[in-house]
């Protein structure tokens, strides 16, 4: 008893710890003073302000944009790439495999700056003009994300029941239809993985956006801010923009609201095993 | 027309992009090491490294935060992943996830956050550089150690562990000759984990440390900034030799598809 007592409440106390800086800011978003630990009272003018603040919310667009559109690249090539892989002959397999490790394991900051370099040099000698734009950017998150969706396609490729496909060509499926309608809705739960960790990792970035960056298409002559650039320029002359907390509670809601279903869908799925291998048995 | 293709030629797209933007991005780098402005070959980035105080100093302190914060980050996770992965304690997915959720939280917003927290009840980094930064390091880094730590202990063998009990061993053998031996492939993907990024990271140090601290990741941003190709690449270059020493020294361990991986 005493144990369990003790582990509680070493998990709830790094909980709690890992938490504080969210809700304090959390908190201070139902007041309106400047400093952090400066209570003026209950109001909800800052919630009123986010939503005239122009800067975060072109830059809260433009994060949300990028996360979609490169994820949905990452997921359509990152998949194509897993189902080619899986067919090829082995040498091929293992040399994009470990290709593939390169960026998994490679730093973030590694990653931009060879990006940057190479994209530097197209400009130099190339086009002759420079070329950091919303495509560099674009490309620079597709980097960071696209090896994450092949690791989680792949093993539903190997789980999968190889004559199911056969079958279908042999009923007289074309190839396209047979990977439309056998094999993609076997990997379905590894491509939905893959695009969800995709969208999470693009969200956070913030080395890789810095540095690709460039002005164009989402933010005319100036560069693409995202939230993450947009806040690091603001917290590097002073505390965090007053307006950001309330973007903060509906973030964390967001988050919170996610969390809740990923939970429950893992539940539900670890229920349904059970009762498969109930049945097994 | 009819679309014909051969299944495994739906890879070449794949192919051709990692190629593009993940090979000739890492030659490049080798050829700005090695070159001048007018693309002429020259050992100067390396000289301009090797005989720098400073950014040997950036190399040695980036390299005692990357394993303090691994130790840190490993000490206080590993009982809370053993904790979550056994059933007395943690019986659904919950607590894990609310280990998991910081992460999908903006990370400059957290690490803003903390640095305005940690002022406010009087550690700024100022004056406490170390500190600030080494907190906002576990802070950031803590679910990265508790989740492949965690799917490492789900695997646990609980017959080996019961039988190392019922063959005498008392708690702390238990866990020097049963658990630990069985984790430590989690272990390994954990410190990976942290190791490297901490080393290399940017965010955390400029802003909790008000720019007292440099790590590898600062110098590389300042050469980058500065426009200084060839330093930078040279730097990117010790960071990419430093990366590929940790994967061997490491590859007979690792658990290899976890960690980042299995966020969902």
């Amino acid at each position: 008893m005493v144990k369990k007592i003790f582990a509680y409440s070493y998990i709830y106390l790094i909980l709690l710890l890992m938490y504080v800086p969210i809700l304090v800011l959390i908190a201070f978003s139902f007041t309106n003073s400047t400093y952090i630990g400066e209570w003026n009272g209950f109001s909800f003018q800052l919630y009123i302000n986010l939503f005239q603040d122009k800067e975060i919310l072109i830059a809260l667009g433009n994060t949300l944009i990028i996360a979609f559109i490169s994820s949905l690249v990452s997921t359509l090539i990152g998949t194509l790439g897993a189902i080619g892989a899986y067919y090829s002959k082995k040498r091929t397999r293992t040399l994009i495999e470990n290709i593939n490790q390169i960026p998994v394991v490679n730093s973030e900051i590694v990653i931009a700056l060879s990006l940057t370099v190479m994209f530097v040099f197209l400009g130099n000698f190339i086009f002759k003009e420079n070329i950091f734009s919303f495509w560099t950017l674009l490309i620079g998150h597709v980097v960071l994300s696209v090896p994450f969706v092949y690791l989680n396609v792949k093993p539903k490729l190997t789980q999968m029941d190889p004559s199911l496909y056969e079958a279908a060509l042999d009923l007289g499926c074309a190839p396209s239809q047979a990977l439309r309608k056998i094999l993609i809705p076997q990997i379905t739960p590894g491509i939905v993985s893959g695009f969800l960790i995709s969208i999470t990792l693009s969200l956070d970035d913030f080395i890789v956006t810095a540095f690709t960056r460039g002005p164009g298409l989402l933010s005319g002559e100036g560069n693409i801010e995202t939230l993450s650039t947009l806040i690091q320029a603001k917290i590097k002359k002073g505390p965090i923009p007053v307006n950001m907390r309330p973007l903060t509670t509906i973030i964390f809601l967001v988050v919170l609201v996610a969390a809740i279903l990923v939970t429950v869908v893992k539940n539900q799925s670890k229920k349904k095993v059970k009762v498969r291998k109930g049945r097994a048995a | 027309m009819k679309l014909r293709f051969q299944r495994k030629e739906l890879c070449i797209p794949y192919f051709v992009f990692l190629i593009l933007f993940v090979i000739i991005p890492i030659f490049l780098i080798i050829y700005y090491a090695f070159t001048d402005t007018n693309g002429n070959f020259t050992f100067d980035a390396l000289v301009n490294f090797f005989s720098s105080t400073n950014k040997l100093n950036v190399l040695l302190v980036s390299l005692l935060f990357g394993l303090v914060n691994t130790i840190l980050c490993l000490v206080i996770g590993y009982p809370i992943a053993y904790l979550l992965s056994n059933k007395k304690y943690n019986s659904n997915y919950i607590i894990v996830m609310l280990f998991v959720m910081p992460m999908w939280i903006n990370f400059v917003l957290r690490t803003g956050a903390t640095r305005d927290v940690l002022s406010w009840i009087g550690i700024s980094g100022g004056e406490h550089p170390y500190i600030t930064t080494m907190i906002g390091m576990v802070y950031n880094y803590l679910p990265f150690v508790i989740l492949p730590l965690y799917s490492t202990m789900l695997k646990l063998d609980k017959s080996q562990i019961e039988a190392a009990i019922d063959l005498g061993c008392n708690r702390v053998q238990v866990f020097t000759k049963s658990i630990f031996p069985q984790s430590i492939p989690g272990v390994i993907s954990a410190a990976m984990m942290v190791f490297m990024p901490t080393m290399s990271s940017y965010v955390i140090p400029d802003v909790l440390a008000e720019g007292k601290i440099v790590l590898f990741g600062n110098s590389i941003y300042l050469s980058y900034s500065n426009y200084q190709w060839g330093d930078g690449s040279f730097m990117a270059l010790i960071m990419l030799f430093i990366v590929v020493i940790c994967m061997l020294a490491t590859r007979n361990f690792g658990d290899k598809d976890e960690g980042k991986a299995s966020t969902w």
